[in-house]
């Protein structure tokens, strides 16, 4: 057993996992600052982004360190390449709830409007992503991340429905358009935000099995294709 | 050019104890195949039976069969000469006939079988010199150097010149780069990827990014036993055997 290799990779994943902490958080208080229109939780999203991006620096570190000095193998190898795409991913859900925060704060400097889009649901759906994708990192349980991919549809839906009603009211309604503009907006966020979840049980499909998933290739296309 | 190495059943003794059970195995022409295993694991035992250098060791013991090309490696008849005419050998220590000279070194196999045309062997000298990279380093110098003047690299790399020499189909290579710094390391590495154009090679090594960097298909041995084999980049990054896992990992054990 390669005891410093060993802690290497739990030092990597621990970091990991408080950065997801930290992306999900970030998330879930932009979409509280929507439901509250509270403007010191929308600040805190966006002074949070540096800590997320710093981060994101400190992990891909540790990762090339590993590469570079343990040569690391097989389920290994597989597990390093996957948290450096998962790091990428959640650093951009970070910034999906940065935008959604800068969103709110432009709401708030609008009268309050009544709009046809369930925030707070599609942002409970997408944050249960996050959640789930990370969970199966945790656990190192395929099922889970394979879970997390059935998911993504109903966000998608979601954002579908939001636009085609956010539509109809800016020609309804043209004095709110900026209010449905920004709901709208949001509403990309958050499927964004699932879509990076999506990404995250991939990869963590990956790391497990040692099968790429991506872009509906499939669980039958595995690594190295021994024929 | 190469030929392709099929193994079936075999099985080989040291005295009682068997250091090799039942290998199956289908070494393609022109590859590289790298053997890997912990220490003990019976790599080195197999390669060896390939050019029937088991045998040389007292009471040791080769049951199966081993054909390259036409060849029936353990058939009735089969001197074990004409098998290791076919099948070259590299050692982990570069052994290099010390008070020969560079050229010697190499036209030493086909002297020993009475070949004395003197310009043919000259044209083999350097044809096999060039094939190990070495020629523009030794040409000056071909019958004023003993193959022992030259640094540990340039040994190694002399010895795979004679093994060339005799225009072999098969070269086996035991740990042929473990006792070279990075920079001859390299060289024989690439040496290795150019040789495979006219080479079947196998190589054993306990160095698993050398695999990884050389051959095409590797196997994994363990006590005796051929556990997986498969295309390199399927052992490196998503192994079907847990053992396999473990060994290169760094968890065995």
């Amino acid at each position: 057993m390669r005891t410093r290799f060993q802690l290497g990779l739990d030092e990597l994943r621990e970091k990991l996992l408080k950065m997801g902490g930290m992306a999900e958080q970030a998330v879930d208080r932009a979409c509280q600052a929507y439901r509250e229109r509270d403007l010191t939780l929308c600040r805190r999203v966006l002074e949070n982004e540096s800590l997320i991006n710093a981060a994101e620096r400190e992990i891909d570190g540790i990762a090339l360190d590993l590469l570079a000095m343990q040569q690391p193998m097989a389920i290994d190898l597989r597990f390093i390449l996957a948290v450096v795409k998962i790091n990428a991913d959640l650093e951009r859900v970070g910034d999906q709830a940065v935008n959604i925060a800068e969103r709110v704060m432009d709401m708030m400097e609008l009268p309050a409007a009544e709009l046809p889009v369930d925030v707070p649901r599609m942002a409970s759906a997408a944050s249960a992503m996050v959640q789930r994708a990370l969970e199966s990192f945790i656990e190192g349980k395929a099922e889970l991340a394979q879970a997390v991919l059935e998911m993504d549809n109903v966000v998608d839906r979601m954002r579908d429905e939001a636009f085609i009603s956010l539509v109809r009211t800016m020609n309804q309604n043209p004095a709110i358009t900026r209010q449905a503009l920004d709901a709208l907006l949001i509403a990309r966020n958050l499927e964004r935000v699932a879509d990076h979840a999506t990404n995250i049980a991939e990869d963590v499909i990956f790391w497990v099995r040692g099968a790429d998933v991506r872009h509906s290739f499939g669980l039958q296309s595995s690594l190295g294709g021994a024929s | 050019m190469g030929v392709g190495i099929e193994v079936e059943g075999l099985n080989a003794w040291f005295g009682a104890t068997q250091a090799l059970h039942g290998i199956a195995m289908r070494i393609a022409p022109n590859h590289a195949t790298a053997i890997i295993g912990p220490s003990g694991c019976g790599k080195s035992t197999f390669v060896r039976c390939l050019n029937r250098m088991h045998e040389t060791l007292p009471e040791t013991r080769v049951v199966g069969r081993v054909r390259i090309g036409d060849l029936d490696v353990y058939g009735n008849g089969t001197p074990a000469v004409q098998v290791r005419r076919h099948v070259g050998m590299v050692f982990q220590k570069p052994n290099p006939f010390p008070a020969m000279s560079i050229y010697d070194n190499v036209a030493a196999g086909l002297k020993l079988n009475g070949f004395r045309d003197k310009a043919r062997l000259d044209e083999i000298v350097e044809r096999s010199l060039r094939m190990a990279a070495l020629w523009d380093e030794v040409k000056d110098s071909l019958k004023k150097k003993s193959g022992a003047s030259l640094s540990g690299g340039q040994q190694q790399r002399l010895c795979i010149a004679r093994a060339l020499a005799v225009e072999p189909n098969v070269l086996l290579m035991d740990e042929p780069a473990s006792a070279l710094d990075p920079i001859s390391t390299g060289k024989i590495e690439d040496l290795i990827f150019q040789l495979k154009e006219n080479y079947t090679i196998v190589i054993v090594t306990h160095n698993m990014q050398q695999a990884a960097r050389v051959a095409e298909f590797t196997g994994f041995f363990l006590l005796g036993k051929l556990i997986e084999f498969d295309k390199t980049e399927k052992i490196f990054t998503n192994p079907s055997d847990k053992r396999t896992e473990d060994y290169i990992t760094g968890r065995f054990g």
